[in-house]
């Protein structure tokens, strides 16, 4: 009845994501969208977008109350500050979270970084076969029966025998008009992708760099999700030794000790070998440190393993380097050093959150 | 798609309208439509007419109230717009005895509709109006374009509470004219207070040259020019002053009528929500509890009418606390508990035992709905037995403590409190003070300060909107901890200073 409202309401959607948009920057390094996420979206509380009009502050006003409690019994917290020259916030009306599913962010992350699309490996190559329910065959199962069908078809012979009278419309199927659904096998070119996290958590890492791997891998995934069908992901972490665990623990465990950066890639090369065939599987690795590793014997051992072992099944090797207090940063230098002429070993520095923005650019914008 | 009721639904109707009728309740044509909780939800977000402007805003409101829908957090029972014929919404989902008890609220308002005075000078035919005012709209954005026309829109709703809403009673809304400032005199000559000098009239034109005078003449006239403000008198409706003399587009000049317009048809709902829905409520329980109720509905009906008195701490329920008054009026009236006498005993026992059997009650709750607005009817009959018995006090915020708190439970600080939220409807005070201030053509407004200061973000964005009406900067003089400030928008941006 109402065709102008679904209208309005397409519109206020619109200019939703507009704010979302304009805003992503924001949210890009700040990490609170990840305790927003559900299992296909998240959501993004926006500013509210009510129209201003001239009102009163909502803190001096003050109102008027009812029930019991003397006098200083609290009601409730009070909303952010509000009435300086900041940004504030009015608070008191609702506040506008906005669901946005994942597909949605990503696209919007692709528009705002201008990233290229992700050309899969051999694609094609992998195929996976889906059955589809689109087809009718007289013989059957009982549960798979189309009923419509089966009618159309019994009032069909009823018709051409004769037996159907308009003025008692009885239709009786017979075994014969009896339709069932039947499958067809599709076979559709798969692309699937392992993204395998690592990180240092060696003693030099602390709880802010480890917050800059979380959001920035949040967005990592966000983008790699969007590209693949099918994406898994498998989290190392790594002092001196390295051990596969559970992102729980991967973003907040901290450990002491060492650091022998070459550990990690060697789990990391036995998981593919052993899980993934590089056939079937696109695969990511992005690996987070402070830039320290124990000694430059470790760092050459690393520097092979990734020329020999790894790059051959990787799509692409990125290595972010987060700064911190204790780290001297010179891991990137030798990777760059080592691997001038190739463009599938991404680097990039993570100064600060603000610098996710860049550095997602770094890593995606290549389209490997 | 609408539905006809269903044949219940139509006898509830009918013995529901002949016991309203019965206890003097005078309603329009009440027409009731059965909705499922999606197309109330529609109605609802367009402010309870289905055929509204396009805007961005319903479907914003849409949103929230399906959402909320959704997560089970609140469920719309009842929608009555005012109009002639009524028209009202009642939810497919709802059980038969909230249907009834809907329909008796609805009567309620009706009856409150078409009696209460500040009701008398609304468009009943808003239904057929705001299709126009639609119809209007669309096409002015086939022609200026749809994000034109919405976002001049935008800039037009930002600025709907700055009316008056006694102007509708001082004159006919006026049909607004489009014009320059008013130039109320030509005749300056005759009374321009130009001194002569007395002479003989054949001596006349030389003892006052014709020259001198005009000199003279023109000099008093520059004086008076430059003393006169413009507007003479402060405007409070604001939205009235913009049409007729901002430099708009006559598409935008229409646009800016039709809010207005809207905003003035839905001024009284918002000045009687306490008295209306109250009414509305006196009156469900009424036909419900004395006759209507079946004893298997009686657990439902209490519950929902529970539901609907319930209050949170933090805010008044009007239904709650209008439904109380009435019925303490009442009460009032029927003891002959007011008057001189009653006003000057001094024994609280004499008091509370009083009764005159005046039985005046009914009398007295149908002409307090027929004269009174919220702000008259709280200030007239809320008294210190009726705050203590509802359990009122008043809140502010704590800074130390980063709360709100109950302040004071004190009836007057109460009463003060609560008439100061209603008053213009919890809006700031804010006239058209000079519309050609410095000499510049800049327009500048003041807000009556009454201790309380505006919002700052939300009123320098609402100074640019009408930045973006008037074109010359804009200024609005308003105080922010005590201290007088000007602040202006020119367009560019918000500049602030101590005045």
């Amino acid at each position: 009845m109402n065709a102008g409202i679904k209208r309005d309401h397409q519109r206020f959607k619109q200019i939703v994501k507009g704010k979302i948009k304009q805003n992503l920057k924001k949210y890009i390094s700040h990490g609170e969208l990840i305790g927003r996420q559900a299992k296909d979206y998240v959501s993004i509380p926006i500013p509210q977008i009510d129209l201003p009009r001239f009102k009163f502050g909502k803190r001096q006003a003050g109102g008027v109350g009812q029930g019991e409690g003397a006098p200083g019994t609290p009601l409730g917290p009070g909303e952010p500050e509000e009435g300086s020259q900041q940004a504030g916030n009015s608070g008191g009306e609702h506040s506008l979270e906005v669901d946005v599913t994942l597909a949605e962010l990503a696209q919007m992350l692709g528009e705002e970084l201008e990233l290229p699309n992700i050309q899969p490996k051999g694609s094609g190559a992998i195929q996976s076969h889906k059955n589809r329910y689109s087809g009718i065959h007289t013989v059957g199962p009982n549960s798979l029966r189309h009923v419509k069908r089966t009618f159309k078809e019994a009032l069909k012979r009823q018709i051409v025998t004769g037996q159907y009278n308009p003025e008692d419309p009885v239709i009786i199927p017979i075994k014969k008009d009896h339709r069932y659904r039947s499958w067809k096998s599709v076979t559709k070119p798969e692309n699937n992708a392992l993204i395998i996290y690592m990180m240092d958590v060696s003693g030099s890492m602390g709880d802010e760099q480890k917050e800059i791997v979380r959001t920035e891998s949040f967005w990592l995934d966000t983008w790699i999700r969007s590209q693949y069908n099918d994406v898994e992901i498998r989290y190392i972490i790594h002092d001196a030794t390295a051990k596969e665990v559970d992102p729980q623990t991967f973003y907040h465990t901290r450990e002491s000790g060492g650091t022998l950066i070459s550990s990690a890639y060697k789990l990391a090369n036995e998981i593919i070998v052993k899980e993934y065939p590089v056939s079937e599987w696109n695969i990511y690795a992005f690996h987070f440190s402070d830039g320290d590793n124990w000694s430059g014997e470790d760092t050459k051992l690393c520097v092979e393993m990734l020329r020999n072992d790894l790059l051959p099944k990787l799509n692409s090797f990125c290595y972010g380097q987060v700064e911190s207090r204790y780290g001297s940063g010179q891991f990137i230098k030798d990777l760059l050093e080592n691997f001038k002429e190739e463009d599938r070993i991404i680097t990039s520095k993570i100064e600060s959150k603000e610098a996710i923005y860049r550095s997602l650019k770094e890593f995606l914008g290549k389209g490997k | 798609m609408r539905k006809i009721l269903p044949p219940e639904l139509l006898k509830a109707h009918a013995e529901i309208k002949e016991i309203a009728r019965g206890y003097g309740l005078e309603t329009f044509e009440t027409i009731f439509e059965l909705v499922d909780y999606d197309e109330i939800n529609e109605i609802a977000a367009t402010g309870g007419f289905p055929n509204r402007y396009p805007h961005w805003r319903f479907g914003m409101d849409y949103d929230y109230l399906s959402k909320s829908y959704t997560y089970g957090l609140q469920k719309i029972y009842e929608l009555v717009i005012n109009n002639d014929p009524c028209y009202a919404y009642l939810q497919s989902g709802n059980e038969i005895v909230d249907q009834k008890l809907v329909m008796a609220h609805v009567y309620g308002h009706c009856d409150f509709f078409k009696n209460n005075m500040w009701f008398s000078k609304t468009n009943r035919k808003m239904l057929d109006e705001m299709a126009n005012h639609a119809t209007r709209v669309r096409e002015y954005q086939d022609r200026y374009g749809v994000d034109n026309v919405e976002n001049f829109i935008d800039v037009c709703c930002s600025i709907d509470n700055l009316i008056d809403f006694f102007s509708v009673f001082a004159q006919k809304p006026s049909v607004i004219r489009k014009g320059g400032l008013e130039k109320s005199s030509d005749d300056f000559s005759e009374e321009s207070g130009v001194r002569k000098f007395d002479s003989k009239d054949y001596m006349d034109k030389y003892v006052n040259p014709k020259s001198f005078l005009e000199d003279q003449e023109k000099k008093i006239r520059d004086e008076v020019e430059k003393s006169r403000k413009f507007p003479l008198e402060p405007k409070r409706d604001i939205l009235e002053f913009l049409i007729q003399y901002a430099p708009l587009e006559n598409w935008q000049r229409e646009i800016l009528s039709i809010v207005r317009e809207e905003a003035y048809y839905f001024a009284p709902q918002g000045q009687t929500k306490i008295m209306n829905e109250g009414w509305a409520s006196f009156w469900h329980s009424t036909i419900m509890t004395q006759h209507v109720l079946k004893d298997s509905e009686v657990i439902d009906y209490a519950d929902h009418h529970s539901g609907t008195m319930g209050s949170s701490p933090g805010q008044i329920n009007p239904y709650k606390i209008g439904i109380e008054l009435y019925r303490d009026i009442e009460d009032r009236w029927n003891r002959g508990k007011f008057g001189k006498e009653y006003d000057e005993c001094d024994s609280l026992e004499a008091k509370r035992a009083w009764d005159k059997k005046t039985d005046l009650g009914r009398q007295k709750i149908f002409e307090v709905r027929k004269l009174h607005n919220d702000v008259t009817f709280i200030d007239s009959f809320m008294n210190e037995e009726f705050c203590n018995r509802l359990k009122l006090f008043t809140y502010g915020f704590n800074r130390r403590t980063g709360q709100y708190e109950i302040v004071d439970r004190d009836w007057r600080k109460v009463k003060n409190q609560l008439l100061f939220s209603l008053t213009n409807f919890g809006n700031p005070i804010i006239c058209v003070e000079d519309a050609n201030f410095e000499n510049r053509a800049e327009l500048l407004l003041t807000h009556r300060h009454e201790g309380v200061d505006l919002e700052f973000d939300k009123a320098s964005e609402t100074l640019r909107n009408i930045q973006l009406l008037w074109k010359r900067p804009v200024h609005i003089l308003t105080k922010y901890n005590n201290q007088p400030k000007l602040l202006t928008h020119d367009g560019k941006e918000l500049k602030e200073k101590d005045a």
